[in-house]
């Protein structure tokens, strides 16, 4: 563990909120974290709960005006603030230092480059490569993410590859330069079962070659059980459980990730039995929000869910939670770890 | 401490497990917006549009009641006063006949609005049914229209104007707006056309074919409805294109006759004069210039208001 | 099989490629489905299962074979025996963002395919649609709304309501779930299962994701490459797969226990699916295969049968299921 001002990257009051025709839609709602060097963390949520534009914002890639990272953040790099970044110091961060990428792999690359040349260019614009040079850079990256024939699809263009062939030339790009911080925003969504199980495999590998932070950003829990350090669950804009995975999976106290590691889809003994559902949709964030945001949906709604904001409770040093269970008043309920199987208490 | 003061300000009874509620998390919290009223919100954003499109109302209530306003007739001739600059009498000042020249602007006004409406309309209209015919049937159907397109568009449409008041033996109104429609429908054709295609691989066309819903009933309730906002902006772009075409035709003598006129006949008899009298010259071809600009912006802000998908 | 509702006989569906060439995206596929029960099809992108289903459906115009709907060949059907084929027959889609008319309210869409099948007035036709939106669980509130207005999971709901409305007995589920969320995929595979439950429906469910396929299917089809490698009920073709390419798909499911140490027992696909634009010679899983002899790169294998209504395509199933492999 390194001091607490040694973090590779540290997040606090992270409020971005974007306005629309209807009003202000609080999107991340004071959302505070770190990363440590070489380290994994997932961002796991469902659609909407502000886990994309979180990672978004880190590299400041929100547009203004529509978008507007709050006053009072603070987003700090290396020491550095990257809020206060002018725009030449923002575009070497970018790419150089943290990298993205993202679901689809097709939108992402430039159709009318081959998929040499788009390696070539952050080479040769952010490590003052020469051509040749970056040339021979770019076919030992795409061996790197273990793309055979690597010195012919050097100078293939993006639709002749196949999905999973693209994706691996987009992380090819995105570590081109040996960044801090690689960011994956739901890599595997698009991608087909055999597929997404190559491409973890592959990211996984690559992280400890290269000893690059990961920030993971997916819906499914089931995807970074054997990938993640560090968990964080978001809901509605804020974190509503974060710790280690042995924590999240084995330990968890929020409702909400009980039901999220209920949902995870695991190979039945019976047919045609009912699945177990988190009812309702999340809540939408133009509301202000004054209570638990997730009581309308949860289980264990008490009360007093319905009228404040729970704060979160500190279990271990790593591990947080922010729920009303665990007011010494509440009662005790057995949670659903992934130990227990199919049973859940309640 | 403050946990204690916590634990005595709470009662217990906020603290029993009771569930959610039914339904409690399916309730919509923004309220609902009707499609034409969401619309109208975005283009009031846009205020290079709003602009435009107050400058459009203004002028067309100047070529409506314009003529009337200024007290003289537009074809009324005053042989005292020739050539007269802008004064309290004549607003625009007065021509080499003596007729007041703000009176024949906005008379002028009404032919170029008409044909520009009404061309910009009639071809998109013909453009629609076509490109909609060719874009639903498809195969060799769609081949076979396409060409005749093709073929339409490389006729220079001034050959046919010639041609055609030659035919007809009149340089009227009607006249000049059939010989712009006749090919000027092909540009929306080809516009429906692809936005159609495009519309009719999505997953609802083929859930209505599922249903079993008839052609007609597709094309009418799904393709049309979904094109209609293109073939909107498509229109606005038109209506300054078919005012310019009929401003340089009636430049040129092929349109407007006298005793009538429209803003291009106005420039036309100007120009002879230019250097003695500018301020002939300038009023028609401001009208233009303006009627130009506005409707041109104005389709700019439509072209993002009617677009359901964007929606901030 | 007195019940049998769907029969699928040597189902070909090609398309023409440029350069004079054949896709065969549905290549002699044969299967049938019971009345009330589900036949899940999996496979990957390419496969051909989303070309199977609406071939099936009377989307595309097949290249050979039949299809039988209740005995009867629906594939060369015209005019009004065919809109009576459209109404016993239904259809789910996958995008529920494309999948509903963005210009149309939910109840004008519900209401839709009533004006085509029955007589009710309009007022008539708004209440059916409230009655099928409350069954999916979605209140009056919503009929008033676009599909812009609602969440993923709710305009899955909406679709699966249109097909409703008009009584079918069969509906073909393309995908309904992959485009949704973990947590919001249960709740439409749970509707599923229960309104089959209610109304007697059969299903054909087509999905990549072999856990809820697993859920809701009474027999299982594995697709590769525009053919069936495998098919079983459920429970044989998930605790005892036959097929290398289905033991690859079960073992790529991603283990939500962080102890677990699967990782390092499971198998591993190297490479993709190849084009089905001029596919390999022999066995089409062949180039993949850990277990590929010389015999699965000549020799298209046979469509076996492989125990109590089990059917597998491999040359060396035998062997491998005696080594336990």
């Amino acid at each position: 563990m390194t001091q607490a001002d040694e973090h590779l990257l540290e997040v606090e009051h992270l409020r971005v909120s974007f306005h629309t025709y209807a009003g202000e839609v609080k999107a991340v709602r004071d959302v505070s974290f770190f990363l440590d060097e070489g380290e994994t963390l997932a961002f796991v949520g469902e659609s909407g709960c502000g886990k994309s534009v979180t990672s978004k914002a880190l590299m400041r890639l929100l547009k203004p005006p529509v978008a507007r990272i709050d006053e009072g953040s603070r987003i700090s790099f290396c020491g550095e603030d990257v809020l206060r970044m002018d725009k030449k110091r923002l575009r070497a961060l970018r790419g150089a230092e943290i990298s993205m990428i993202f679901q689809d792999p097709m939108t992402s690359l430039n159709p009318t480059m081959t998929c040499g040349k788009q390696i070539m260019e952050t080479l040769m614009l952010h490590r003052g490569m020469d051509k040749a040079a970056a040339r021979k850079e770019a076919i030992r990256m795409l061996e790197t993410v273990r793309i055979p024939d690597a010195e012919k699809r050097v100078d293939q263009y993006p639709h002749q590859m196949s999905g999973g062939m693209r994706q691996r030339v987009m992380i090819a790009i995105a570590l081109a330069c040996n960044p801090k911080i690689l960011i994956a925003d739901e890599p595997t969504t698009a991608l087909d079962v055999t597929i997404q199980a190559q491409i973890l495999e592959l990211l996984q590998n690559l992280r400890e070659e290269l000893h690059t932070a990961v920030i993971l950003v997916t819906h499914d829990l089931g995807v970074v059980a054997n990938f993640a350090d560090r968990i964080q669950v978001m809901y509605a804009g804020q974190i509503v459980e974060r710790g280690t995975v042995r924590e999240i999976f084995r330990e968890a106290k929020h409702p909400y990730t009980w039901a999220l590691l209920r949902s995870v889809p695991k190979l039945a003994k019976e047919t045609k039995q009912e699945l177990y559902t988190l009812k309702g949709t999340p809540p939408d964030l133009i509301l202000p929000l004054a209570h638990c945001p997730f009581a309308a949906r949860c289980e264990y709604c008490m009360p007093i869910c319905r009228e404040r904001m729970p704060e979160e409770t500190s279990l271990s040093g790593t591990h947080g939670v922010c729920c009303h269970l665990q007011h010494p008043m509440a009662p005790k309920v057995e949670g659903f770890t992934t130990m227990q199987g199919g049973s859940a208490g309640g | 401490m403050e946990e204690q003061e916590r634990t005595e300000t709470i009662p217990q009874e906020k603290f029993i497990i009771e569930g959610c509620r039914e339904g409690e998390a399916e309730q919509m919290a923004r309220p609902h917006i009707g499609y034409v009223r969401d619309a109208w919100r975005r283009f009031r954003k846009n205020k290079v549009a709003l602009i435009a499109f107050i400058i459009l109302c203004i002028l067309v209530f100047l070529t409506i009641f314009g003529p009337s306003i200024s007290g003289y007739a537009f074809e009324e001739m005053d042989k005292t006063a020739r050539n007269q600059g802008p004064s309290a009498a004549h607003w625009f000042g007065t021509d080499k006949l003596g007729r007041d020249l703000f009176a024949r602007v906005w008379q002028g006004g009404r032919v170029s609005m008409l044909i520009g409406l009404t061309g910009a309309l009639v071809s998109s209209v013909i453009g629609c049914i076509y490109g909609g015919i060719a874009a639903y049937f498809g195969g060799i159907v769609d081949d076979v229209m396409m060409r005749i397109v093709e073929i339409l568009i490389s006729v220079p449409y001034l050959i046919v104007v010639i041609l055609l008041s030659v035919v007809l033996q009149s340089k009227s109104i009607g006249t000049l707006i059939l010989a712009l429609t006749l090919t000027g429908w092909c540009g929306v054709a080809r516009l429906v056309r692809a936005q159609m295609l495009q519309i009719k691989s999505q997953e609802f066309v083929m859930a209505a074919n599922c249903l079993g819903v008839s052609s007609r009933r597709i094309i009418l309730r799904h393709l049309l409805p979904n094109t209609i906002s293109v073939v909107i902006v498509t229109i606005t772009f038109d209506i300054p294109g078919y005012i310019f075409s009929e401003a340089f035709l009636s430049y040129i003598g092929l349109g407007v006759q006298a005793p009538d006129t429209s803003w291009g006949a106005l420039a036309s008899l100007a120009q002879a004069n230019f250097t003695f009298y500018p301020y002939q010259l300038f009023f028609p071809s401001l009208m233009i210039a303006l009627t130009m600009l506005a409707f041109t912006l104005m389709g700019d802000g439509l072209r993002d208001a009617l677009d359901p998908r964007l929606r901030t | 099989m007195a019940d049998c509702l769907v029969e699928v006989r040597d189902l070909c569906k090609y398309f023409p490629v440029a350069g004079k060439k054949t896709l065969k995206a549905v290549d002699h596929v044969s299967f049938t489905i019971e009345k009330g029960q589900t036949l899940g099809i999996v496979g990957e992108s390419g496969c051909g299962k989303t070309t199977c289903g609406r071939t099936l459906i009377g989307l595309y115009p097949k290249t050979s074979g039949e299809i039988l709907f209740a005995g009867q060949d629906v594939t060369e059907l015209a005019g009004k025996e065919r809109l009576r084929f459209k109404k016993r027959a239904q259809m789910i889609f996958q995008d529920p963002y494309s999948s509903l008319d963005p210009r149309m309210t939910i109840a004008e869409i519900v209401a839709e395919g009533l004006q085509v099948h029955t007589n009710l007035s309009r007022k008539e036709r708004q209440e059916r649609a409230a009655e099928e939106l409350l069954a999916v669980g979605l209140t009056r509130d919503y009929l008033n709304r676009f599909a812009h207005e609602l969440s993923g999971g709710q305009r899955q709901r909406v679709g699966i309501a249109r097909a409703l409305a008009v009584e079918p007995e069969f509906i073909v589920c393309d995908e309904p779930i992959s485009a949704l969320d973990v947590s919001i995929q249960a709740q439409i595979v749970n509707l599923l299962i229960r309104l089959q439950k209610e109304r007697g429906l059969t299903y054909l469910f087509i999905s990549h994701d072999l856990s809820m396929v697993r859920h809701i299917s009474d027999y299982v089809g594995i697709m590769y490459l525009g053919a069936l490698v495998e098919y079983g009920t459920g429970a044989q073709v998930f605790s005892e797969a036959l097929h290398p390419y289905t033991k690859a798909l079960i073992s790529a499911i991603p283990d939500p226990d962080p102890d677990s140490g699967h990782e390092e027992k499971k198998i591993r696909l190297s490479g993709e699916v190849p084009s089905p634009v001029d596919p390999p010679p022999g066995c089409r899983f062949a180039p993949r295969c850990a277990f590929a002899c010389e015999a699965c790169h000549a020799q298209m294998p046979a469509w076996e049968h492989a125990g109590e209504g089990r059917y597998v395509a491999c040359h060396r199933w035998k062997e491998i299921k005696e080594k336990g492999v």
